[in-house]
């Protein structure tokens, strides 16, 4: 089962794992990432605003999950992103698989993260504590983490 | 025959211009849309300016990611951003 969600809510992490791990009695093990907001670089970085494109998100991210879904052969996939304004240390972006063995999840989790970093309409805007506020650039660094899951022989 | 085009834009894009949609006609039925752009960027010299000076803007077709080369036609939804950033 897919489950995509794009809200301004905060998400229940404990509910979503509990619901994954329920999904069959299949489940041998289940991944989990969740992103937050990063603090403490010296910056004076207060919040982070969240913007995307209302449609094409959530068609991009069901994109995602299915191709996750078939190619890691999972049982359960569960992908909450947040919009909207957040604080350091709040949570941004839940991505949790659940499937018979620890490698397709694991995996699966590292997919899933890297390819919608950049691969789903979602734009960062930081604010700081002297007012300033900044467009989040795109890393290359992050390209190459999407890139590298071209190759499925890899796997 | 002239028809109408939804355009979009995002994050900086839309900071910069100052708007966040607008409705043009096309010129013909139905353009690539680099020619889309450059209508845009000779009646707009302020999205000339913003255009000129942000590399690597994407594009979107009906919520679809597309290239500068596919076509643009009536009705459709087009939506110009900056590098997406999620995660």
């Amino acid at each position: 089962m897919i489950r995509v969600q794009v809200q301004q809510d905060e998400f229940d992490m404990g509910a979503e794992m509990a619901a994954l791990s329920r999904i069959s009695g299949a489940v041998g093990g289940m991944s989990v990432f969740m992103g937050q907001v990063r603090g403490n670089q010296g910056d004076g970085l207060e919040s982070l605003t969240l913007e995307h494109y209302p449609g094409m998100t959530e068609k991009m991210l069901m994109g995602l999950a299915e191709e996750a879904f078939s190619r890691f052969h999972l049982l359960g996939c569960t992908v909450i992103h947040r919009v909207g304004i957040m604080y350091v240390g709040d949570p941004i972006v839940f991505v949790g698989t659940a499937a018979s063995h620890r490698a397709a999840a694991l995996q699966a989790t590292a997919f899933l993260i890297d390819r919608l970093k950049t691969g789903a309409p979602f734009w960062k805007l930081e604010r700081f504590t002297d007012g300033r506020s900044h467009w989040v650039d795109a890393r290359e660094t992050d390209d190459a983490a999407a890139a590298a899951w071209d190759d499925p022989s890899k796997d | 025959m002239q028809g109408r085009v939804t355009i979009l834009y995002f994050a900086s894009l839309r900071e910069q211009l100052g708007r966040e949609c607008e409705d043009v006609s096309l010129t013909d039925g139905q353009v690539p849309v680099q020619t889309l752009v450059s209508d845009l960027r000779s009646r707009d010299k302020a999205l000339d300016g913003v255009f000129a000076a942000m590399p690597r803007i994407r594009v979107a077709i009906n919520q679809e990611l597309a290239s500068f080369q596919d076509t643009v036609k009536a009705g459709d939804e087009v939506a110009f951003f900056p590098p997406m950033t999620g995660g």
